[in-house]
This record gives structure tokens, C-alpha cells and sequence, in this order.
């Protein structure tokens, strides 16, 4: 009934393999791009932009870069939150350091900084594993953000060691700064967001994501049928820091405007990443977004609903947020260990075959 | 359909945070009721809330008008004060108490260009104390680097006006607000000759192990400590275990509450905090607040931190605010007023011992005046010390006015150099 695939036939090769092989699927596809692109600017105001579509984007990046590490590759990491510091200091030296330098290129150029970065954190993850690689990417996580704290030359020698972002333009319309309008602040953040996600598409679908999910599933025999497996890990730990380094970048000059290392981008934030991307989905574009979707509006959302609506006590409403965030991320694991993206896959599975499943 | 309504009922709950603005004065509060900063937090809102709910109850609000408080939990969390920022703008909300250095780091070019004032008492942006450039942003009473001078004098006066080769350390919550401090008390090595050390702790602050075996292991002379929430606590224990003496710590007026003392028991008497406000409950508001409110069991919170110092921190924050509010009603001459209005009222703010004992509070806190080119008050402080035994804290220095000498030319050169970052002629 939703999805009439009668007359559907696929003649050639590059159809049957296309990203969205069904053509409702397709559509639905253009159909959000199109709220996302051309509805949602048009009607965003300040609070949406700051409060809840540039935090999702931002995170959704993210989780983007930590899914392919983890996801794909299977090389768990817990230094999000240093990478993010990484990309937004970067961000912040270059935008200062080089005022006429367009800021794209600036949160571009922070993002190759961080694959750097990322590449020799990664160099460990050739010896070891699981939960051992998890303590060094955790080593990471601390390191970076003593790092931005201890020297001054960072933070421009600020009195309050704050990094703040100078105003910039991209043709000429502000996307940083406090003057910034709401549907300019979202929209570089969705080209990028957009931009990532289609990049990351097409790279786990080619020879590097294979390459990196036969590492994930048993690096032996990966190794036997003819994986360099230094190349592989090194690679997803590049690739995932680059996009970890845009979304801190973006998460600095776009969203927050000022930060300091030990309270932005602390291991709250490196567990936050990878609770999105377990809810969502390991290994999933669709369950990366739905996971930092979850993670980020689900709690303002309740609060809205609990403060905004019923008028409860802010302090209660926090607690109970706090309560049942947890015991949502229980029961997703315990009913669906493959997260929100499963759902919604068996779901489809459901719906193609609706209303005569058998 | 159903999943469209939905949606539809979802997007209306998610942009409800913008109900049309009541003819109130509405002044959000963005608290902390929660996490590990909530120990400081709880007290200074009910603080806050009871002094506006007096005045609504016994005066019928503030000319005429009564006050709304609209509380948005933050967490101490500055994205999350983002969030409650945006969320209240848009309710005619007349200015921002954040309660945050790092939120006000956040929110001071965001009010500048939404016009909203800013009031940030003894925490913040020091440098904001130059009105001529911070138009919307005001921290009077006193800033950090008051408190940084007003401490260091308090070492002087105990050892006759000669510090050189004394060994200070500074304990210090390692955000914007714990930094503050260490620019003045740099300088003020160079023109005292003592020896500064600085001892970051970072968020929340509970494992200070490390930092107080450096101390005792460099037989530091003084501790001055510029923490906050669960940090104080933790950190007067662990003074505590080194056997530090308790006289010659120091800490700001943020870490001298009862929530920070009264976990180290007897072992925390005698230690000293800057307040720049009177302490304890032997004040006529008080009996106001008793019949109006607490008697009738319309206080805010649970009323255990009634009489508490940061309980008077929240008094006192709400007193000038009123007072501002009344200054702006005059100004003017409306009683429903614009936040472009407010900061006018705080512009011109005038606190004289008179106004003062108006309020129910004579001699709590030393007058001042605000200006165009003073947004912050003239710093002064005075030092508290705990005493265990009588679980009070009793004031041990008259005021003590800061270093003026070497702060005005730090607040200059922070100011000119935001004024050129943001293109910012001043205005006076």
C-alpha cells in the first residue's frame, strides 16, 4: 500500500545498485531535502536555529565521523571530544591568524588539521584492540584538552582562556557571530552536514568502506585476502577525525561562538557521540542522524513538554530527563540492539510487503 | 493523518517556548537546581525568587507591576544556557542573570545585539566593568579582580605590608571563571614579590588529591581558591587532611557558603572568604519575608538555605535589580518597562545606606553608584571567617577597597582590545 514497487523493473546495473533503489524511496529522499533546503530556511527562527537544528547538524557530523571509525571500521574510540577541541582550536587560530581566509576554508583546513591529528592517535590501533584501543583513544581525549588548557598560545593569550568567534561572511551574508541570521547559521551547517553525509555514503559503498568493514568483521581474514590493514585503520581513523574536526569547527564558530576546552569538549561529549551512534545505528548514515536527533531533541523536547506545557519545576523536569534519557537508551539496547536504523529497516521490510505479508 | 498530527502537535510543543508576553516585569533566572554546581546554585535561586515573590505578595510588585520569574534550568551548562536564552528573549524578558562566567561569555554579544541588559553581580567579564564599551553588560558590585586584589590586601594587613618571598598559591576551577583572577594576581606579584602558583582543578572537581599534595609538598603560605559548587567542599576537606591552617585560606566569594564548610566539620573552622555583602538573617527584610512568605509556605525550594550566605547573595542580587527596575520606572515615568529602559535603570542606578535601609537591609552592603563609564561598582570587599562551633560566619575586616593602581589599567587594555575585535567606538 506504501510501497507500490509494481512495474518497478531495474535494467541496468548502476540502478539496481543505486543509494535509494526504491523509487518511493527516492522521493522520500528528495522530499527531505526539500523541507531541509528550501521549507525549514524560509520559516527557522532564532530559537530553532541555536537551540535545536545547529546542535542536531552539528552532532550529526559527529556521529557521522565516529560511525565510520567505529561503525565501519570497528575501531572503538573515546576521544570525540578531543578531536572536536582539535577542529574548533584549529578553526579558531586560522580564522584569527588569517582574517581574509573564507571561513569554509577555514573549518575545511581545521578539519584536515584534525585528520592529522587523528592519524597519530590512530598509529596505536595497529597493535591494539578493543577495549585496550578504547584506553588509548580515552588517553587522547584528556591529553588534547590539557593541551588547549596549558598553553596560552591556543586561546591568543585571552584572560579567561575563552576562544571566541570573529565575525565572518560567505558571499557576503554573516555565518558567525552574533549578528548571524538563524537560517544562515543553519544552512552552512546543513551544506556541510549534507556534503559529509553524501561523501560518506559513497565511500563505505566503495572499495575503502569494504576494506574497512572486512577489518571490522575479522581482521585476520582480511588481512589473508589482501588488506593492508595499516592503511585501512589509518585511513577510517583520518576520514572519522576529519569529520569530527568539521563538526567541533562548526559545534565553535557557528553554534556556541565562545568555548573553552575543559567544559565543551570534555568525555561527556566523547560518550554523547557514541550514545548516538549506538541508539542509531552502528555502521548507518540514516542511524547516525537519528541518534544525534534523539540525543539532542529528545531532551529539549521534554522539557518543553514538561516546563513549557505543564508547567512542572525546572529542577524536576531536568531530573526526570536525566531518568528517562537512561532508561530509553536501556530499552533501545535491550529490544533493539542494532538501534533506531534497524527499526526503521524491518520496518520497511514490513511496509513493502503490507497489507499481504505472506 | 494521525502521524501528521503528530508531527504537528510536536513542532507546536517544540516552538511553544514563545507564549505571547504578559504586561509583567519578567525577569528569567537561568538556575541550577541540578548537577554538580547545584550545592551553590539551590540557595542563591531561592534567594533570588523569594525576594521578587515578597515584593509581589506584600507591595503588590514593583510600581504597580507585578515581577514574573521565569526559571530555565541550565546545569551550569553553557550550551544549555544557550538554549534557555534563546527560549526566553522573545518573552519581553528584561535582563539576564546567568549566574555562569562561562554562560556570560556566551550571552555578552548575544544581548548586544538583541538589546537586552546583562547583569553579572561579582562574577563574569571583568573587563565589562568599562561601560563605554560594554553598553549592556553590567558587574557591580565588585569582579573578580577585586577580589583578587581585596584578598591579597587581606594578606598584606596580616603580615604588616610585606609580602616578598611569601609562597601564595592559587586553587582555581580550570574554566573562564577560575581563570579570571590569575592576569591580577600575576601583577601583583611583581609589585608585592611574592610567589604565585597557579593549581588548576578541572569540572566538577571532585579528585583534588594531587593538587593539595603539590601544595603541601611546596609549603605554599597561602591558599586562595576561586572554585564553586562540589569543588569548595572537596577542596576544604582535602586542606583539611593535609593539615593546611585554615586561617590562611582564602577563597573567593563563591566558595564561602555553609554548603562548603559544614562537610569538613570541626576541622574547616577559621577558614576565610571575601562576600561583599553582610552576613547572617539580623535584617528587617527578613521578618517581612517570614510573615509574607515562609510562614505561609510560598517560599521557594525547601527552605533549608533560608538565611544561608549564597541565600543573601540571591537576596541582594534581586534587591538592586528591583532597585534598577524602580530607577527605570522613574526615569521614564511608565511602570511597564522595555529592557532598553532597564538598562537604563542600571546605568543609573544610585545605592546610598538610605535606599538601603528602604529595602529592609541597612548596612548589608556598601553603597555605590553606577555610570556610563563605571558599569562595575567600586569593588569593595570584606573578609568572612567560618567559625565551627557556632556553624556562623562573622565578619573580620571592615571594606577593603582594591588595588585600583594596577587593576584600571588591565580593565583598560581588555576593553580597548574587545572595543578593536568588535569594531566598538566608546560611547563615553
Amino acid at each position: 500500500m506504501f510501497y507500490r514497487e509494481v512495474g518497478e523493473f531495474k535494467t541496468s546495473y548502476p540502478h539496481d545498485s543505486g543509494s535509494f533503489s526504491i523509487r518511493l524511496d527516492k522521493y522520500g529522499y528528495y522530499f527531505i531535502l526539500f523541507i531541509a533546503f528550501v521549507a525549514i530556511p524560509l520559516m527557522i527562527n532564532d530559537y530553532w536555529a541555536s537551540a535545536v537544528l545547529v546542535p542536531f547538524l552539528v552532532w550529526a557530523i559527529a556521529s557521522l565521523g565516529l560511525n565510520i571509525l567505529t561503525g565501519h571500521c570497528g575501531q572503538i574510540s573515546l576521544g570525540t571530544g578531543g578531536f572536536m577541541a582539535v577542529g574548533a582550536y584549529s578553526c579558531y587560530k586560522l580564522m584569527t591568524s588569517f582574517p581574509d581566509l573564507n571561513v569554509i576554508f577555514c573549518i575545511i583546513l581545521s578539519g584536515l588539521i584534525t585528520a592529522g591529528v587523528g592519524i597519530l592517535f590512530g598509529i596505536p590501533s595497529l597493535r591494539i584492540k578493543g577495549f585496550y584501543l578504547a584506553v588509548a583513544t580515552l588517553a587522547s581525549q584528556f591529553f588534547l584538552v590539557w593541551l588547549f588548557n596549558r598553553f596560552p598560545w591556543f586561546y591568543n593569550y585571552s584572560a579567561s582562556g575563552q576562544i571566541s568567534t570573529p565575525e565572518r561572511s560567505v558571499f557576503g551574508i554573516l555565518v558567525t557571530g552574533p549578528n548571524v541570521d538563524p537560517w544562515a547559521q543553519y544552512m552552512i551547517c546543513l551544506l556541510f552536514a549534507f556534503g559529509l553525509a553524501w561523501g560518506c555514503r559513497n565511500l563505505t559503498r566503495g572499495s575503502l568502506g569494504r576494506k574497512w568493514m572486512a577489518t571490522r568483521d575479522m581482521d585476520i581474514a582480511a588481512e589473508i585476502i589482501g588488506v593492508n590493514l595499516l592503511h585501512a585503520k589509518l585511513s577510517a581513523f583520518a576520514i572519522s577525525s576529519f569529520y569530527i574536526g568539521i563538526a567541533g569547527a562548526l559545534f565553535f564558530s557557528v553554534y556556541l561562538g565562545a568555548v573553552e576546552a575543559t567544559e565543551a569538549f570534555g568525555i561527556n561529549q566523547s560518550f554523547l557521540v557514541l550514545f548516538m551512534i549506538i541508539i542509531g545505528g552502528l555502521g548507518s548514515i540514516l542511524g547516525s542522524f537519528i541518534g544525534a536527533a534523539f540525543m539532542v531533541l529528545f531532551p529539549v523536547l521534554l522539557k518543553n513538554i514538561l516546563v513549557g506545557w505543564w508547567e512542572w519545576d525546572a529542577a524536576i523536569a531536568t531530573h526526570l530527563e536525566f531518568i528517562s534519557v537512561g532508561i530509553l537508551i536501556i530499552v533501545f539496547l535491550i529490544f533493539e540492539p542494532h538501534g533506531l536504523a534497524q527499526l526503521w529497516r524491518l520496518l520497511k521490510q514490513k511496509l513493502r510487503l503490507w497489507p499481504y505479508p505472506h | 493523518m494521525k502521524v501528521r498530527k503528530l508531527f504537528i502537535s510536536l513542532a507546536t510543543i517544540l516552538s511553544l517556548a514563545a507564549p505571547p508576553a504578559l504586561a509583567d516585569l519578567v525577569l528569567p533566572w537561568l538556575s541550577y537546581r541540578t548537577g554538580p554546581y547545584s550545592a551553590g546554585g539551590i540557595p542563591t535561586a531561592d534567594g533570588f525568587v523569594d525576594y521578587f515573590t515578597l515584593l509581589n505578595e506584600r507591595d503588590g510588585g514593583i510600581g504597580g507591576e507585578l515581577v514574573k520569574i521565569i526559571e530555565c534550568e541550565t546545569g551550569y551548562n553553557t550550551q544549555k544556557g544557550v538554549e534557555c536564552y534563546e527560549a526566553t528573549k522573545g518573552e519581553g524578558s528584561l535582563v539576564y542573570v546567568p549566574l555562569s562566567t562561562g554562560i556570560t561569555y556566551q550571552l555578552i554579544p548575544k544581548v548586544s545585539v538583541d538589546q537586552i541588559p546583562l547583569q553579572t553581580m561579582g562574577y563574569g567579564r571583568t573587563s565589562a566593568k568599562d561601560g563605554s564599551i560594554f553598553e549592556w553588560v553590567f558587574n557591580f558590585p565588585a569582579n573578580y579582580w577585586d577580589g583578587a586584589s581585596v584578598a591579597i590586601k587581606h594578606v598584606l594587613d596580616e603580615n604588616g605590608g610585606d609580602i616578598s618571598g611569601k609562597k601564595i598559591a592559587l586553587v582555581y576551577h580550570n574554566s573562564a571563571y577560575g581563570k579570571e583572577p590569575i592576569k591580577t594576581l600575576e601583577k601583583l606579584s611583581e609589585k608585592h614579590g611574592y610567589e604565585l602558583t597557579l593549581i588548576p582543578v578541572d569540572h566538577p572537581g571532585l579528585e583534588q588529591k594531587s593538587q593539595w599534595l603539590e601544595i603541601r609538598r611546596g609549603q605554599m603560605d597561602y591558599v586562595l581558591m576561586w572554585g564553586w559548587g562540589i569543588m569548595n567542599s572537596v577542596a576544604i576537606q582535602e586542606a583539611a587532611n593535609i593539615r593546611f591552617p585554615m586561617e590562611n585560606f582564602i577563597g573567593i566569594w563563591w566558595s564561602g557558603s555553609e554548603n562548603d564548610v559544614i562537610p569538613a566539620a570541626e576541622r574547616a573552622h577559621n577558614y576565610k572568604s571575601l562576600t561583599f555583602h553582610g552576613v547572617g538573617t539580623d535584617f528587617p527584610l527578613y521578618d517581612d519575608l517570614k510573615t509574607y512568605l515562609h510562614d505561609k509556605g510560598i517560599g521557594s525550594g525547601d527552605g533549608t538555605s533560608i538565611g544561608t550566605v549564597l541565600y543573601n547573595t540571591g537576596i541582594y542580587n534581586a534587591a538592586i535589580l528591583a532597585g534598577a527596575i524602580r530607577t527605570a520606572q522613574e526615569i521614564h515615568g511608565v511602570s511597564d518597562i522595555t529592557p532598553a529602559m532597564m538598562r537604563d535603570g542600571l546605568e543609573n542606578l544610585v545605592v546610598t545606606d538610605e535606599i538601603m535601609a528602604s529595602w529592609g537591609l541597612p548596612g548589608f552592603a556598601p553603597p555605590f553608584e553606577v555610570s556610563c563609564e563605571n558599569h562595575g561598582g567600586d569593588g569593595l570587599a570584606m573578609v568572612k571567617q567560618w567559625d565551627a562551633q557556632a556553624k556562623e560566619w562573622n565578619l573580620i575586616t571592615e571594606l577593603i577597597s582594591s588595588d585600583k593602581e594596577v587593576i584600571n589599567p588591565l580593565i583598560m587594555e581588555d576593553s580597548t582590545q574587545y572595543a578593536a575585535e568588535n569594531n566598538i567606538t566608546p560611547r563615553c
